[in-house]
């Protein structure tokens, strides 16, 4: 089944993304109906206010305007939404509504909706719209509002305390303390953003004659957004069908519910058209989720020899005015501390992650959800422990990584590992990269005075979640995904599934995955995805799970229509079914493989002669099945990267060299794929490690909020990326492949990180804050 | 509302349009040619890049009225043509595009440099050439890539 000649580990191109070449994609952005009209918004100048009067009518007057709303115009027309989970024990947060009611508190919050014949007058009338505002005192500093007396974001709520978990385990903070040399640092991550290159967008089409709302949908999760609009919307799940058409990139932005788009959804209803909303680029940065943004206290305890004997943590993180929906906003911290020292073998741990309300941008899930935060933290403090020792970096890891023969076994803070690698993937790496040698260049360049800089970053990552991530604190969020598999009048297969695309490549995963089981090629599998109406249920596309879950779901409806298929030619053909199998889409004898019919032959006879099959034979050319993992909560992957950096003293900038990552995700369904998730992924890891920052102000207003200002990896600034793999497939699968979707992510900021202090350790300076801009690596070479 | 009479892809076009309506939303919105994308609106992704009388220009940055006795080409009228089928197939064996949407810009931008580059092999200057179009899902590497092999099939054809 595996191999390059096979279906699965096959370098083949995607099928469906020549059209995108031709800019003959369809994207939400794109799709134009009937009696289409546009919404625009206008949203709050303040991060903190009290609303007075809303005058609606100047804009009613104005040109092409069929429709202005607020909060009370809106009353009724959509339920608010708390984003709140059982399971994570003690999270707080308020009923959001589609605009705002009462009070503001962040800097572009909607507080009105302009529907209007095009886009352009709906925002020339938004403007003419007279809200009366009282400022109030913005919390923008995390800290500040924990303070006592600090005033409550929500009245209601008491205090701004969202979230509040503690980890503790072996002897704790102690036992890290009393190790024979202890590192303490302190980290602060930026905030960042998504930047979809394809802003939020929607068409909403509420039909009146069938009671029934299509909404065209920029979206990873299709059928989650399902059961949202009938939850909020008061209507049945059938009454809603959500397609998701080509995304134009997504990573966590788009699996969120906004409260614009609520609005335009519920516009359409109201006003018995379709409503269109895409988010202008303002509108992108300061309305969709941030992420990051973490202030860590963290320390670590290690034996003379350089052994790890624990971690410390504490992590702080603003997140906005509101938990988000259905998500929550608390998962990313949470994860931090799950996560911290996750490579190690190592006893003793606390851990305290708290999550705060400020009147800011809403933060929640963005692609690898804390594995950044986490993976810097430790790997800033493994290698600062092992320069206090004196011991090599790969050393270092080395003696403390946990070993490849060690599981079954789970880490201090609970996580449960079926199997990793991580010293097969340094192995790999060092012999990837010549670690000696680029270590004996360095020492030689620095001798010249030019300050390179080698970092390792080991990590691991949480993939193919079950339904411990959302489903076990009462979400109605699916962590399994349903496949459907069926034989078409001409002998091909037809997938549906409830996996998304958004160019990772799930469309042609699926059809590897699918043809595999069926013994028949690629080419001969049509697979649809993203529309509630036609696709089996199922999460759709976050926390690595596209493959891992959705590939096997699919893997096994094939496997199942691969049964019916062979049970109804055995009846043709007269003989037993597991004495006929299926090759090259030829049904032929297990044993010897001469061909006894084709699956087109078989297609015809059970689509237009059924009347010819022996009594009693029923053909069932469909099947389907469902997936979720249940043994192991998560399937963690692992792998190791590293960075190579130089670093100019005298004006800051460091320029990224060369980038290494060797990864295991388990099978490799498409090594072509794989790789490029992985270079995608470590480029925006790259990006926080450099560049990306939302910008705020003391008042709460972001400052940077255009793609001029915001800076984002290009092309010139990008290093070549090398990549190696190891293969541990999990076993609780057939096809054993895990994600790979979010490793780059994980660890290449912690690597780069890693690097600037290895070029700036003989200066005895040291950074621990992201992003390393040149202002940061001045200050830190006590310069400027 | 003003008059304008342009070549978008070969085909003439009469239009009347407001002044403010920019080349991009004119060729979208009008004319249905959704091949060109829309990320920033200001001028800094590259999405929006068409040929403007066969210079590379941002589509938000242009007013259709500047269009005005123009020739304007975009993603569909060169993949018609087959002028970029080359380039075209090296991004898709290569995978030098995930979500799509910033492709038809990088297409269109890859294309002025495989024109007029004095060594389109240049991996530096292909990167240096590209870095006003923004990709959040590649990572660029398979980008130059496919740019440097469609130079050096070019070269040796």
């Amino acid at each position: 089944m595996n191999g390059a000649d096979r279906p699965i580990g096959r370098a083949m191109a995607r099928p469906d993304a020549r059209r995108l070449t031709q800019g003959r994609g369809l994207f939400a952005s794109d799709i134009a109906l009937p009696r289409m009209v546009h919404a625009a918004f206008l949203r709050s100048p303040y991060a903190h206010a009290e609303i007075g009067a809303i005058d609606l009518a100047p804009a009613r007057e104005m040109p092409g305007v069929v429709g202005v709303f607020d909060a009370a115009a809106l009353e009724g027309r959509c339920a608010p939404w708390v984003g709140v989970l059982t399971h994570l024990k003690g999270l707080k947060s308020a009923p959001q509504y589609p605009l705002a009611r009462g009070r503001v508190r962040f800097q572009g919050e909607p507080v009105a909706m302009v529907v209007a014949a095009s886009r352009a007058e709906a925002e020339d009338a938004a403007e003419r719209i007279l809200v009366e505002y009282e400022p109030l005192a913005p919390v923008v500093d995390p800290l500040a509002a924990l303070a006592p007396g600090a005033a409550a974001i929500h009245p209601e709520l008491g205090d701004n305390l969202a979230f509040a978990r503690t980890i503790e385990a072996g002897g704790g903070a102690a036992a890290v303390d009393a190790a024979a040399e202890r590192v303490a640092l302190e980290f602060d991550f930026a905030r960042h953003t998504g930047v979809t290159l394809e802003p939020r967008a929607l068409v909403a089409d509420w039909n009146e004659g069938e009671q029934r709302l299509t909404v065209h949908l920029g979206t990873q999760v299709p059928h989650m957004f399902q059961t949202v609009l009938a939850t909020l919307l008061g209507l049945a799940e059938r009454q809603i069908r959500v397609i998701g058409p080509d995304v134009g990139g997504s990573f966590g932005i788009k699996i969120h519910v906004y409260p614009d788009e609520m609005a335009a959804v519920a516009a359409s209803r109201i006003l018995r058209r379709p409503v269109r909303f895409v988010a202008d680029r303002l509108e992108s940065f300061t309305g969709d989720i941030h992420a990051r943004g973490h202030r860590v206290s963290a320390r670590i305890g290690v034996a003379e020899d350089g052994r790890i004997e624990g971690f410390a943590v504490d992590d702080l993180t603003g997140v906005g005015p509101y938990s988000a929906y259905p998500r929550t906003s608390a998962v990313e911290a949470n994860q931090v501390i799950n996560l911290v020292g996750g490579p190690y073998d190592f006893a003793h741990y606390a851990a305290r992650a708290r999550v705060v309300f400020q009147t800011k941008a809403m933060m929640s899930q963005y692609r690898a959800v804390g594995h950044p935060i986490a993976t810097a933290v430790t790997e800033a403090l493994v290698d600062e422990a092992a320069r206090r020792r004196g011991i090599d970096p790969v050393e270092m890891r080395r003696r403390n990584l946990i070993a490849d023969d060690a599981y079954p076994c789970a880490s201090p803070a609970g996580m449960k590992f079926e199997a990793l690698s991580h010293h097969a993937c340094l192995d790999e790496l060092v012999r990837l990269m010549d670690y000696d040698a680029l270590r004996a260049e360095q020492a030689g360049l620095r001798a010249r005075g030019v300050w390179r800089g080698i970092g390792i970053a080991s990590f691991i990552e949480i993939t193919n979640p079950g339904a411990a991530f959302y489903g076990v604190g009462g979400a109605r969020i699916a962590a399994q995904d349903g496949a459907t598999a069926r034989l078409d009048a001409a002998g091909d297969v037809v997938l549906h599934a409830g996996a998304t695309e958004q160019g990772q490549g799930t469309t042609t995963i699926l059809a590897q995955v699918t043809a595999a089981a069926m013994g028949v090629d690629p080419a001969r599998v049509l697979v649809k995805l993203g529309d509630t109406d036609a696709t089996p249920y199922g999460g759709g596309t976050w926390a690595s799970r596209g493959a891992g879950v959705g590939g096997e779901a699919a893997f096994r409806a094939a496997s199942a229509l691969r049964e019916n298929v062979l049970a109804l030619a055995a009846s043709i053909l007269q003989a037993a079914p597991e004495a006929l199998d299926i090759r090259d889409g030829v049904i032929v004898d297990a044993a010897g493989g001469a061909e006894r019919m084709s699956l087109a032959e078989l297609a015809r006879i059970a689509h237009f002669r059924p009347d010819t099959l022996p009594q009693g034979v029923e053909p069932a050319l469909v099947a389907s099945r469902h997936y979720v993992p249940r043994e192991y909560p998560f399937a963690f992957t692992n792998g190791v990267q590293a960075a190579v950096v130089e670093v100019d003293a005298e004006t800051g900038f460091v320029r990224l060299l060369k980038h290494f990552v060797v990864e295991d995700c388990g099978t490799i369904i498409n090594p072509l794929l794989v790789d490029e998730q992985i270079r995608g992924g470590v480029v925006q890891g790259l990006g926080a490690a450099l560049f990306e920052e939302c910008r705020y102000d003391s008042e709460g207003q972001m400052l940077n909020a255009t793609m001029a200002d915001y800076l984002v990896p290009m092309a010139a600034e990008m290093p070549d990326i090398v990549i190696g793999h190891v293969c541990t497939p999990t076993r609780e699968s057939h096809i054993g492949a895990k994600g790979v979707g979010e490793a780059g992510t994980a660890a290449a900021a912690a690597a780069v990180l890693n690097a600037v202090n290895d070029a700036l350790a003989p200066r005895g300076a040291r950074i621990t804050a992201l992003p390393i801009t040149p202002a940061r690596v001045l200050e830190a070479l006590g310069i400027g | 509302m003003t008059a304008i009479s342009l070549i978008v892809n070969g085909e003439r076009v009469e239009a009347e349009v407001p002044a403010r309506l920019h080349l991009a939303d004119f060729l979208r919105e009008r004319l249905g040619l959704t091949g060109t994308h829309l990320g920033c609106e200001h001028g800094v992704c590259g999405a929006c890049t068409v040929r403007l009388d066969g210079a590379i220009v941002r589509g938000c940055l242009v007013l259709a009225v500047q269009a005005e006795g123009c020739v304007v080409e975009t993603i569909e009228g060169v993949s018609d043509s087959g002028e970029l089928a080359d380039l075209q197939e090296a991004f898709w064996r290569r995978n030098a595009l995930q979500c799509g949407y910033c492709t038809p810009g990088m297409m269109l931008a890859a294309a002025d440099f495989l024109a007029h580059a004095p060594d389109p092999t240049d991996r530096a200057a292909i990167r240096a050439h590209l870095s006003g179009n923004y990709c959040r899902c590649t990572g660029y590497e398979a980008i130059v890539d496919a740019v440097e092999a469609t130079a050096r099939a070019r070269r040796a054809a």
